[in-house]
Order: C-alpha cells, then sequence, then structure tokens
C-alpha cells in the first residue's frame, strides 16, 4: 500500500526540484522576442507599402504627406484615371469572381461523388486531385500554354484562358475541404431522409447540402483570395495588356522606377483580399458554431 | 438504389471530364514537345503525339548544356541548389522558435499570433515582393538606416545581383509555409509528456532533443517540402530582386526558355527533370496526407 504513495510523493518532489528552478519565463521571454522580432519583419514592409501609396509625391521612400493623389486626384498616373492600372485591378477580381463562381459548384459536386462512388473512375480522379495539388503551378502553366500553342483548342490565351487554369489549379481546394467535412458528417443523415421518402438527389440537395454550406463557404474564400494572388498561371495564359492582372502588374514595373500609384494597386488588391476573409471569419463565426471540423481545416488548408 | 447508384457518377462527371481535359491533357503535351523533334531549320519545337515516336533530341540538348563542354545550365542549377538549401535551413531556424513560442508560450495571445501569422497568406506574394523592392532601393529605407540618413558612405546597391538580397528574399517569402504546419505539429505535442520528460529526470535540452524533436519530425518534413517545391520553380523573387544572370535559378532556366521564342523544347525537357527529380519528395508527401486524413 504505502509502495505506490512513496513514487507518487517522489515523483512529485522531483517535478518540484525540477520546475521550480526550470527558469521557464525567462525562456519564453527570449522565444517571445523572437516572434516579435519575427512578426515585425513579415509585416511591417507591407505596411510601408501599404503607407507609400498614400504618398502624396512621387517617390516610394521620401514621405511627402498623406494624399489620395495615386488613388484619385492624380490626372494620368492614378489608378482611377490610368487606364491600365484600373484595369488590372479590375481583371484580377473579375478572375476572382469568375472562377469561384465556376470552381465552387463544380468541385462540391466533385467532392460528393469521390465520397460516395466507389469504383476505379474515382480513385482515379481522387489521384488526380491530389497529383493536382503537389504539381508545381509552372508545370500546369506550361501545359496549358503549350495546348493552346499546338492544338486546335477553341479558345485562346487571354481571359479565358486563365479562368480555365485557374479552374484547374483551384479545384483541389473546395473537394479536399468539402470531403474532409462530408467524412465527419457521415451517411446517416441521408439515409434516414431516404427512409422518409426523398429521392436520392432530394436527400443530397435538402439534407446535405445545407450541412456543407460552411464548407462550401470556406472554400469559396479560399479560392477567391487565392486567385487574386496567382502568378505565374495568369501571366503564362494572358495575351495582352487587356488580361494583364495586378500581380503581373507588379511584375513588370516593380523595377521600372513605378510611381506610388503601383503601391496603391496592390493595396487595392489587399484591402478586397483582407474584406473576403474578415467576412468569411465573421460568418463562419455565426455559422458554423458547434462545427469544429473547419477551423483545422482553413488552418491546414492555410499551410498548402 | 439503381438512381442512387446513378447520381454519384452523373455528379461527378463534369469535374472528371474537365480534369481529363485540362489538367491531364496539358501535362501529356509537355511530355509530347520534351520528346519531341527539332525542326532542322527553325531549331524550333515541334511536339510528337505518339509515344512510340518520341526522340531524346530535346532531353539530349538540355543534359549537354549541363554536363556538356558548353555547360551554361550548370551554374543556374548548382546556384539553385546552395540557394534552397540555405533559405530552406534559414527557415527552419526562423520557424521553429515562432512555432514553438505560438504553441506553447503565447497563453492568451494565442489567437491573435496565429492570426499575425496566417496574415501573410492573405497578402498577394508580388505584393510582399515589392514591399523589399521599395525598401532596398537605393535611396531606400534599409540604406537610410545603415547610413544613419547620409552621414556613412555605406550604401549599398542591394537590388542589383546580389545572392545575398535574393536568398533573404526567398527567406521571406516562404518562411510562413514553414510556420504552419510546424506549429501543427508542435501544438499536438501533450504537455503532460514534457512534465513526464522533466519528472524522469531530463533536463532542458535533453527534453527538446529527444521528446519535443523527434515528435516535431512530421511538421519539419511537411514544412520543408512546402518551402522547398515552390521555391524550385520560383523565378520571379530572382527577377524582382536581383535581374541579374549572375544570381539565376532553374526557374529562371525554364522561364527564360519559354518567353523566348523557339525554346519551348528546352522549357519543357528542363521542366520534366525537374518534376522527375522532385517527383520522389511530391509523392511522399500525397501519401502521408492522405494518411493522415485516414487516420483522422
Amino acid at each position: 500500500m504505502s509502495g505506490p504513495i512513496t513514487v507518487t510523493d517522489e515523483a512529485n518532489s522531483l517535478s518540484h526540484v525540477h520546475s521550480a528552478p526550470d527558469n521557464a519565463p525567462r525562456k519564453s521571454y527570449t522565444l517571445a522576442t523572437i516572434t516579435v522580432i519575427y512578426l515585425l519583419w513579415s509585416l511591417v514592409p507591407v505596411a510601408i507599402a501599404v503607407l507609400f501609396s498614400f504618398n502624396s509625391g512621387r517617390s516610394r521612400s521620401v514621405w511627402q504627406g498623406f494624399s489620395l493623389r495615386w488613388y484619385i486626384w492624380d490626372p494620368e498616373g492614378s489608378v482611377l484615371h490610368n487606364e491600365s492600372l484600373r484595369s488590372a485591378v479590375v481583371h484580377t477580381l473579375v478572375l476572382g469572381v469568375i472562377t469561384t463562381a465556376i470552381v465552387v459548384p463544380l468541385g462540391v459536386l466533385f467532392a460528393l461523388a469521390l465520397d460516395r462512388w466507389r469504383g476505379r473512375v474515382p480513385s482515379g480522379a481522387s489521384f488526380a486531385v491530389l497529383l493536382s495539388f503537389v504539381v508545381p503551378e509552372i508545370a500546369l502553366a506550361i501545359g496549358l500554354l503549350f495546348m493552346i500553342t499546338w492544338l486546335a483548342t477553341p479558345f485562346e490565351l487571354g481571359t479565358t484562358a486563365q479562368v480555365i487554369g485557374l479552374i484547374t489549379f483551384q479545384l483541389s481546394y473546395p473537394v479536399v475541404i468539402v470531403r474532409a467535412r462530408l467524412l465527419t458528417i457521415g451517411t446517416h443523415y441521408e439515409e434516414a431522409a431516404r427512409d422518409l421518402g426523398a429521392s436520392p438527389l432530394g436527400a443530397v440537395r435538402r439534407v446535405l447540402l445545407p450541412m456543407l454550406y460552411p464548407a462550401i463557404f470556406v472554400s469559396a474564400i479560399l479560392v477567391f483570395a487565392d486567385v487574386l494572388d496567382n502568378f505565374v498561371l495568369v501571366r503564362y495564359l494572358s495575351a495582352n495588356a487587356a488580361s494583364e492582372t495586378t500581380s503581373m502588374k507588379i511584375y513588370n514595373t516593380a523595377r521600372a522606377a513605378p510611381t506610388p500609384a503601383l503601391n496603391a494597386i496592390a493595396t487595392l488588391i489587399l484591402l478586397a483580399s483582407f474584406a473576403v476573409v474578415i467576412l468569411g471569419y465573421l460568418a463562419y463565426r455565426k455559422w458554423g458554431r458547434g462545427q469544429g471540423e473547419e477551423g483545422t481545416g482553413l488552418g491546414s488548408m492555410a499551410a498548402m | 438504389m439503381r438512381r442512387s447508384r446513378l447520381l454519384w457518377p452523373v455528379l461527378g462527371m463534369p469535374a472528371i471530364a474537365w480534369m481529363a481535359v485540362f489538367f491531364l491533357i496539358p501535362l501529356y503535351v509537355v511530355l509530347c514537345v520534351a520528346f519531341g523533334k527539332v525542326d532542322p531549320v527553325f531549331r524550333s519545337a515541334i511536339p510528337v503525339w505518339n509515344p512510340l515516336e518520341w526522340s531524346f533530341t530535346q532531353l539530349g540538348i538540355v543534359v549537354d548544356r549541363l554536363v556538356g563542354p558548353d555547360n551554361f545550365y550548370l551554374p543556374p542549377v548548382l546556384r539553385t541548389i546552395a540557394y534552397v538549401l540555405i533559405a530552406v535551413a534559414a527557415c527552419l531556424l526562423i520557424a521553429f522558435p515562432v512555432a514553438w513560442f505560438t504553441a506553447r508560450h503565447a497563453g492568451k495571445h494565442k489567437a491573435l499570433v496565429l492570426t499575425l501569422l496566417v496574415a501573410p497568406f492573405w497578402i498577394s506574394y508580388m505584393m510582399r515582393m515589392l514591399a523589399w523592392v521599395n525598401l532596398l532601393q537605393n535611396d531606400g529605407w534599409v540604406n537610410k538606416v545603415i547610413s544613419l540618413n547620409g552621414l556613412l558612405p555605406t550604401e549599398q546597391a542591394w537590388l542589383s545581383g546580389r545572392p545575398t538580397t535574393v536568398i533573404l528574399g526567398l527567406i521571406y517569402g516562404y518562411v510562413p509555409y514553414m510556420i504552419l504546419p510546424l506549429f501543427a505539429a508542435l501544438d499536438r505535442i501533450s504537455p503532460s509528456l514534457l512534465e513526464a520528460a522533466r519528472d524522469l529526470g531530463a533536463g532542458g535540452f535533453d527534453v527538446f532533443r529527444r521528446v519535443i524533436l523527434p515528435m516535431s519530425i512530421p511538421g519539419v518534413a511537411a514544412g520543408m517540402l512546402l518551402v522547398c517545391l515552390p521555391m524550385m520553380g520560383d523565378y520571379f523573387t530572382n527577377d524582382l530582386l536581383s535581374g541579374s544572370p549572375g544570381t539565376s535559378m532553374i526557374g529562371n532556366l525554364i522561364n527564360n526558355s519559354i518567353t523566348t521564342p523557339g525554346q519551348s523544347g528546352q522549357a519543357a525537357a528542363l521542366l520534366l527533370i525537374v518534376l522527375v527529380v522532385l517527383s520522389a519528395p511530391m509523392i511522399w508527401y500525397t501519401r502521408s496526407t492522405a494518411r493522415s486524413e485516414v487516420r483522422s
């Protein structure tokens, strides 16, 4: 009887002996300093770039006072008046909206099919989705470029080609997120609906789909934000100035003495991305109560 | 039940057709160009659609430029390996303490720190590079700070072909991809396990070496891969922060071949070589992701 107690006592006293001089606080101060320095290093340069989009002078390093000159007022160089800057922002947002509107329904149906359909075709398709996840973007971009160059495709380089490339590249997001949610839902609800007389399609539409809304929503936000950021695909599949996106504009002019208007278009896209993410976060908090899965899904998808 | 069995193929067909046409065919076209012929007059690429007639001419040209007497592809390849190794090691050194702090010591600030760590994912990569172009230009803030606003003659031309700038740019661009998987792995380590190690007499360093480190291996591996794969194909970081052939990497070789008329064959062959080299880690990652999905 006394044996185990002695052991426990010993363990307790040992843990006290060790945790007292454990200097955990000092260690975490060092770690906290490293983390704070890292966060400053990672975010302050971007904040400075945003700040200089509001510079009233032409410089991107000498502050000459706050103004909306590069957004609105400058008659030639502002985003509002400069055709090519404005079209880059608009085109980026248009690609984001069209791609999201097509890829999310396509991916949700695909996820449902892959989850429930057994056989060689769906497992092959499953593998293709995972492959599209890891194959470097530049490979898909070059492949599509070659395909349009050498095969008689009914579309040419430009917006259509960009949308097609983006859909292919982004399809794995809704598929992976919705499948993860389908795994946790299981088949019970659907079977219950069928027992109560629902048709197979009716069970999917009226029972399964509403339960998938948060996952569908999260994937739409991820796809939209990721399209705004895309560079490799949209550049190889662009045709002319009309299909130039913000990221291409930055790549093409960052080293050629640009004005703060370049910072302004980057800031506008940043705002669009943040607005969608914050909107999504708020909606998700209201909506996804008690559905803990999506949180980890979002984290792991962000890591991709 | 019959209708139910028909439902899933009908729902899946659009996406399967899409992937077949716009994912598998493009990859096949890359193969057809890489194993295709070279136009005898214009030296441009001619794709060969029948795999039985594939030739190794294009690959031969690339291999020749890699290891032949006129090996002008070799320096960029060696440079890529060196840059990526340094950048990945630096990413790991930065990411480990940050991820560990966030997982263990952030306390009530954990949500805030995580939000800030995820923030770079929502900022376009080009904008993050533009931010550094602004800071590093000759009259930029970095030169102002190190020269104490012009007092010292220490101004540097950071953006004209310096390996340091390119490597720092790669680290800055990709380190967020290292931190999150590492955080996920470290966050899973149960605190009672560390307590147990200490109770059994392990010192601070022993706990790190014998408990934390082995348990963080999956996160470290995933993070290294997520950082390494995009760096291998990256050409824009280099173009924005250096623009000099003296720092060009494999990504630049591929991009330059694509944008030069008549060089598509070399681009395809280079791409193929990179894909073959990277296929082992890609397959490993796909399989381990699929496995962890099944487990959870």
